[in-house]
């Protein structure tokens, strides 16, 4: 990239001769023939807090990944923490013991529990204390949450905690576990925060920030893993992009404007004009959807005509990924109401069942846990909605249903093909185009989508797509929810674009392109 | 019973012989096992008296055994039909013998208790959304007392000749009347759970209750089923035991579960490997019977029965879970 491009490492705030908290150079991984990293460097100074920023799909989660032991990386990258060289994959413990601690997006707090017992949860998972002094504990925490300004009192039960109270707690747990170390002259610190932002509310990021600053104030140094670059640009000191598994920049924050960061992020126009469906004529709505809310979506509207595909997305926590299983009534919805074909319900009262007695499906993005049994057959999954019209409910044939899902297996080109296999045993493509199957064989009126190629190899892809505009031409209405833009690009008459709950832009035909999708969703004020 | 999986080309010949042999394993087991008693004892135990002896005592277990797996399908457990079926034979005795009444009614007001207790179960489980061990634990345990309290903790005896003759005198092949109504009930539950719907259903909503749920499948109704199922059948095995000894005995008929559990297990290592089936359930009850009875005729004492039971279940287990393992890796 042409802007920003920060090679000098030297100079940090920790003093010339202090070595980078972090440095890590030379990283890759891959997947199965998908390059997730691909010569990934990345350093963190000392008492700095680097931006770590990227798309879905970039590399950001896989890089965390590594760091954290959960993934082996591929050969043998150079890794140094506070200069001294470490081998990966290490121990969430070893790690621990060189500084390093993680709060991650769900913030690893168990809510049965009170704050103090959460604040020592990680010290009675690793070592052996015949006895706790609760009281002193209690007086330790109480001092630790006023240096930071956190009003929590450690008796209480972490279920009576606020969402930024929870955070907060786990910010601070974090920099604790790191910095107390018994009688050892360790202050300095390398906290990682994987998306701690994106359920919080505005004036609650403020004070997250608050308390970042804070800790990076007494000595530690932290990366902030985030989609958003507002909080990017205010919180941290400079910031690495990742863009499909490789570095894209390194900028220093106080020198980059906003929408140098978006290009980073976006990289340069790609022309995937090839991809976009023809222009359709669609009929009259055949669908709509009103004032549907619940969690922190809503009220949210929309009209579908027959064969229309519908794109939902934005960033994390914007709420557009909650539409789908409220429609269908598998996640609770707090109010809205659902018409198909002039049949007009309730979507409170819905539940799977009923909407797919109306015909609505969804595929949801969780194959293995929501989408199919895993530990049954392909035929046994691919029958399960149409066992009643392709055979008898009181008496099964085999040779019926084993006919209906060789046919099935045969025209989405499921491989292997053999009906009889496990579910578990296919590759993902193979799965969601098992899923694809089960359900469109059923002729629906809307189908619901969550992250259709999610996991999906690359083959695989295309024929997701086409399956997907089959049903449509079919007459379906689609409305697919992706954090994937490529993949809405390719699909979509219609993209709704989600910020807090709502939907604040709609890019229809001939505006959907991948960069704009992007800009529209990190633009958002 | 058996399906073959598709036909593969000749390199799948062996995997395919490998899967006939697991699917009758236990049988194979059982036979050797008839062998080697019959080679020790062929006086006594090559006897088609004794065989019938062992194919009419087991028809108790083997009902509470199918009944067990509805629910197991069903992702559920049921630890209270041991004590459903003591329940159930107090009544119906209580009925019948203490107040005169017909044995048609008794058996209806027995059916109806195991019904009730099935109902109980399903609601705590399904409506609180408790744990079902805890749950039928504590059902069973409550209707233990019950059936004390109601039968004065006393044998009561002298039940209509009617059901003795039914259940353990008249015999087919020299085999009591009581093993072939377990053999029809097993043929019933094969069907319903390999040939209708409703049986698909249940395998789906015990292998993935999210994907029952969103696949539109009913999931409380499917579980409140498995239930009703278990305590009917543990009323009908309540009825069966009172025929086959003629009295209702308020606890003896408890130490039926760990059998019945063991058969449970071991049975879905076989026939269907990783499945609760009926056919392996019921070769199970009597491949461990014949090897009790075998041994207690070579002279053991009586605590072989728990050593057999036990150590089946463990195993039974233990095995079920390497055929998951091996599924799993095959992912």
């Amino acid at each position: 990239m042409a802007i920003a491009l920060s090679h000098a490492e030297g100079g940090g705030r920790g003093g010339a001769s202090a070595p980078p908290v972090l440095r890590i150079e030379g990283l890759s991984k891959s997947f199965g023939g998908a390059q997730a990293l691909d010569n990934v460097s990345l350093t963190v100074r000392h008492g700095e807090v680097h931006g770590l920023l990227g798309q879905n799909g970039s590399g950001k989660s896989t890089l965390i990944k590594i760091l954290s032991g959960f993934h082996s990386p591929d050969g043998s990258p150079k890794i140094e923490i506070d200069g001294r060289s470490v081998s990966l994959p290490v121990s969430l413990a070893a790690l621990r013991a060189n500084g390093v601690s993680f709060v991650h997006q769900h913030l690893g707090l168990l809510p049965s529990l009170t704050v103090l017992e959460n604040l020592l949860l990680s010290d009675f998972a690793a070592e052996n204390r015949w006895y706790v002094d609760w009281r002193a504990e209690a007086r330790r925490a109480r001092r630790l949450f006023e240096r930071y300004d956190i009003r929590l009192e450690p008796t209480s039960p972490l279920a009576d905690l606020t969402p930024v109270e929870r955070a907060q707690l786990a910010i601070v747990r974090a920099f604790d576990e790191v910095t107390r170390d018994k009688g050892q002259a360790l202050t300095r610190g390398l906290l990682v925060l994987d998306e701690p932002t994106p359920f919080l509310p505005a004036q609650d990021v403020d004070a997250l920030f608050k308390l970042i600053r804070g800790i990076v104030a007494d000595g530690a140094s932290v990366i902030f893993v985030s989609h958003d670059i507002d909080e990017v640009l205010e919180i941290t000191d400079r910031a690495t992009v990742l863009r499909d598994g490789r570095v894209a920049g390194v900028f220093e924050t106080a020198a980059t404007s906003k929408a140098e960061v978006i290009r980073l992020i976006v990289g340069e126009h790609v022309d995937l004009e090839a991809l976009r469906p023809a222009a359709k004529e669609l009929a009259a709505p055949s669908i709509v959807i009103s004032g549907l809310s619940g969690g922190s979506l809503g009220p949210f509207s929309v009209s579908l005509a027959p064969g229309e595909v519908v794109g939902l997305t934005g960033l994390i926590g914007s709420g557009y990924d909650e539409v789908v299983y409220m429609t269908y009534g598998a996640a609770a919805a707090a109010a809205g109401a659902i018409e198909i074909d002039g049949v007009r319900s309730e979507i409170a009262s819905l539940t799977p069942r009923l909407s797919i007695a109306r015909g609505c499906v969804l595929i949801p993005g969780d194959r293995l846990a929501a989408g199919a049994v895993a530990s049954l057959s392909v035929k046994e999954n691919l029958n399960q909605p149409v066992m009643e019209s392709v055979s008898r409910a009181w008496a099964l044939s085999d040779a019926k249903l084993a006919r209906n899902a060789a046919a099935l297996v045969g025209r989405f080109d499921v491989r292997p093909r053999d009906p009889a296999i496990l579910f578990a045993s296919l590759s993902g493509g193979n799965q969601q185009k098992v899923l694809l199957a089960k359900w469109f064989q059923t002729r629906p009126r809307l189908i619901l989508l969550d992250e259709p190629t999610q996991g999906v190899d690359i083959g695989a892809r295309a024929q997701v797509f086409a399956a997907i505009a089959e049903a449509a031409r079919q007459g379906a209405a689609v409305l697919c929810a992706s954090s994937d833009y490529e993949q809405l690009t390719a699909i979509c008459d219609r993209v709704l674009i989600f910020n807090r709950g709502r939907v604040a832009q709609e890019l229809v035909g001939a505006q959907i392109s991948k960069p704009a999708i992007a800009e529209a969703c990190y633009k958002i004020e | 019973m058996i399906k073959t999986r598709a036909a593969g080309e000749g390199a799948r010949a062996r995997q395919t012989w490998g899967d006939w042999f697991e699917r009758l394993a236990l049988l194979l087991v059982w036979a050797a096992t008839i062998a080697l008693f019959g080679a020790l004892r062929p006086d006594s135990f090559l006897t088609w008296s004794n065989f019938a002896t062992i194919l009419g005592s087991q028809s108790v277990i083997v009902v509470i055994a199918l009944g067990l797996i509805v629910p197991l399908t069903a992702g559920d457990y049921d630890l209270s039909i041991a004590s459903n079926l003591t329940f159930a034979a107090t009544i119906l005795a209580v009925l019948n013998v203490n107040h005169g009444l017909p044995i048609g009614v008794a058996i209806a007001a027995a059916l109806a208790a195991g019904l009730a207790v099935g109902l109980v179960n399903g609601f705590f489980v399904l409506y609180f959304r408790m744990n079902s061990l805890i749950v039928t634990m504590g059902v069973g345990t409550f209707a233990h007392g019950l059936t004390l309290w109601l039968g004065d903790q006393q044998t009561i005896s002298g039940v209509s000749d009617r059901l003795v003759n039914a259940v353990i005198v008249d015999r087919f092949l020299g085999v009591p009347l009581g093993f072939y109504y377990a053999l029809i009930l097993c043929a019933i539950l094969w069907y319903v759970l390999s040939y209708t719907a409703l049986g698909r259903r249940l395998l789906f909503v015990g292998r993935g209750r999210d994907v029952a749920r969103l696949s539109g499948i009913a999931v409380d109704r499917v579980r409140l089923g498995g239930f009703v199922c278990s305590g009917l059948m543990g009323a009908v095995a309540g009825i069966l035991y009172v025929g086959t000894t003629a009295a209702a005995d308020p606890s003896s008929g408890l130490t039926f579960l760990l059998p019945a559990f063991a058969a449970a297990f071991l049975g879905a290592t076989s026939i269907n490997p990783g499945r609760f089936n009926p056919w392996g359930t019921i070769i199970s009850v009597y491949f461990l019977v014949t090897g009790i009875t075998g041994l207690s005729i070579l002279g053991v004492s009586t605590f072989v029965q728990d050593l057999f039971y036990g150590g089946a279940l463990v195993i039974a287990v233990t095995l079920s879970q390497i055929v998951r393992g091996r599924e799993e890796r095959l992912a």
